[in-house]
């Protein structure tokens, strides 16, 4: 699967953009600020209908302009595909798949799989616990629609316990047997949704190491853990071991909503002792390790955003990643970068097709 | 923000009593109100009248607390109904989907709600004890759980279920899965599942 050309109208910096893409290797160069990113993301748009960047829609559309359109030709199992999509100010977002428009946005959504590693990735390993359950729930919710579902309802049913815990607290009462039917139905959600992380995280640990290690020229060991409660006793002693304290904090303590994933490097935590380039190295492995599983599940190889790729990481690592994504299990690359002679090189060396496009204020050339 | 003027406050007055009913914006509730005023005077009076007395004279039912004009209501009073079968259903609304099904001969309950912290509805809320004392007192052989699949009622149906299990009562609930009519291909992912998990012995499929 990939994108064979791209217009753009009015997105962000981009005010009249026409390019056609080749279906392996595509390298950006520009300025800051020059376009590369918006390009990257009006691409990202097109595969699930938002920016990378941006929640809000409106503010993609190119200051003084009333409205955007991206419109791309993609090639899906030897078929032509149109997608596009308008947005007009004030108005609802039309997304449009060979002229039919979408009554659901979510429907689009896996069609054109595409996995974007982008500096701002850094968020997983510098973040809050919730952005690496996000991460999981994300790719695991990719393949079993049962495990959104038991997700949507856990999270209820811990909003529900919490506000009980509250009216404990201001009511002045204590009802066990009330409490314990809000109880059974997080042990009902959580223990699914348990069994999926932990099947999940035991699958993708040897495809994320097998990735590092190809990248690092195999100079550090990383792992991947899953941490949990629900590991070390079942759910229900959890919840009755720590009742008196969740009555005193007046919310839930234990549960799948405390899980963490621990990213360790040579066995100490990488968010601590890791160095940038290190860091990027273990994101740009587990991105990759999240394009296989897509790429199994779908059948399809995803479309691949490199944004930036080349900051923090050394002269050795980019050529390993150039190397890694011009094997045949990856299909179509982007590559951004600001100066052309880190690419050349590694370009000269490479056998499959690729194109190369200047990026200045807004406009697109191909210069080779 | 309110920015009409209107040439009577008699009329503004009624306006915003109708923009208080659910779904009922300002501009509709304009074009009910003048509606209203090109009507005879006896009309009116008459449609005013009906909701006063409705407000006034409409009973709660002491037995399964759905509304009522007397004391007992008629499905409780009726000497043909099957005593002994009890549907307990979230709100008045509900009883009056099953009647219409014309499938259910036996009594109901109404809790009036769904336990729901987050709404400040606790059992306490809800006609549950009475349900207890109904199924203690008045020879019933079968609660049928029929409240909302969210997880609110199943939430509640749980509660109640523990509340109960050690009577001799037996307790069902009802079937959930694919609708009749529908196509395979429009039922979601989650209920066909469900569906396939829980399924039937042929037999009991036909209904009847």
């Amino acid at each position: 699967m990939y994108i064979d050309e791209i217009s753009i109208l009015n997105f962000k910096n981009l005010k009249d953009v026409q390019v056609s893409f080749s279906s392996r290797l595509n390298c950006f160069i520009g300025n800051n600020g020059a376009g590369k990113t918006n390009l990257m993301d009006a691409v990202y748009y097109l595969s699930f209908c938002k920016s990378f960047f941006n929640a809000s829609d409106q503010i993609n559309i190119m200051h003084n302009e009333e409205f955007f359109i991206i419109n791309g030709i993609y090639n899906r199992f030897n078929s032509k595909e149109a997608v596009s999509c308008a947005l007009q100010k004030g108005q609802k977002k039309l997304f449009k798949r060979n002229s039919k428009i979408y009554n659901k946005l979510a429907d689009h959504i896996g069609l054109l799989p595409l996995v974007m590693i982008s500096p701002s990735d850094v968020n997983l390993l510098l973040g809050g616990s919730a952005e690496r359950r996000k991460f999981m729930d994300g790719v695991i919710s990719q393949y079993d629609p049962n495990y959104l579902d038991d997700l949507i309802h856990y999270n209820r049913a811990v909003f529900q316990r919490n506000n009980l815990l509250r009216q404990f607290t201001s009511e002045n009462y204590f009802d066990q047997e009330l409490l314990s039917v809000w109880d059974s139905r997080l042990i009902e959600h959580g223990n699914r949704i348990h069994l999926k992380r932990s099947r999940f995280v035991k699958d993708i640990i040897p495809v994320f190491q097998k990735y590092y290690s190809f990248i690092s020229m195999e100079n550090e060991r990383v792992g991947l853990a899953h941490q949990s409660d629900l590991y070390n006793s079942s759910f229900e002693l959890l919840l009755n071991d720590n009742v008196n304290r969740d009555r005193a904090l007046q919310y839930t303590t234990t549960g799948i909503h405390k899980d963490e994933l621990l990213f360790n490097i040579d066995e100490y935590p990488i968010k601590k002792l890791g160095s940038q380039g290190q860091k990027k190295t273990y994101l740009v492995a587990l991105k990759m390790a999240q394009f296989n599983f897509i790429a199994e599940i779908s059948g399809m190889k995803p479309i691949l955003l490199l944004d930036d790729i080349f900051d923090k990481l050394d002269r050795n690592r980019v050529e390993q990643i150039i190397k890694l994504v011009s094997g045949d299990q990856f299909g179509q690359i982007f590559i951004t970068d600001t100066n052309r002679s880190h690419l050349d090189g590694i370009l000269k060396e490479m056998a499959s097709d690729f194109r190369i496009f200047n990026v200045t204020s807004g406009s697109i050339q191909q210069i080779q | 923000m309110n920015t009409e003027k209107y040439p009577s406050a008699l009329l503004e007055n009624a306006v915003n009593e109708f923009s208080k009913l659910p779904g009922i914006g300002r501009k509709s509730a304009l074009r009910l109100v003048l509606h209203l005023l090109r009507q005879e005077k006896e009309t009116v009076t008459a449609f005013g009248q009906s909701l006063i007395n409705l407000r006034n004279e409409i009973k709660t039912c002491r037995i399964c607390h759905n509304i009522s004009d007397t004391e007992i209501c008629k499905i409780c009073a009726s000497p043909v109904r099957n005593r002994s079968l009890l549907c307990i259903v979230e709100n008045i609304r509900d009883v009056m989907l099953f009647e219409n099904t014309h499938q259910f001969n036996g009594l109901y309950h109404v809790l009036g709600g769904v336990i729901s912290p987050m709404d400040g509805i606790g059992p306490n809320d809800l006609e549950i004890t009475s349900l207890i004392e109904r199924c203690t007192n008045d020879n019933i052989s079968e609660l049928i759980l029929a409240l909302p699949a969210t997880m609110e009622g199943d939430t509640t149906s749980f509660y109640i279920y523990r509340k109960i299990k050690d009577k001799p009562v037996k307790v069902t609930t009802l079937s959930r899965g694919v609708a009749i009519g529908d196509d395979l291909e429009y039922t979601d992912e989650i209920t066909l599942g469900r569906s396939l998990v829980n399924r039937i012995p042929y037999e009991n499929s036909t209904g009847k």
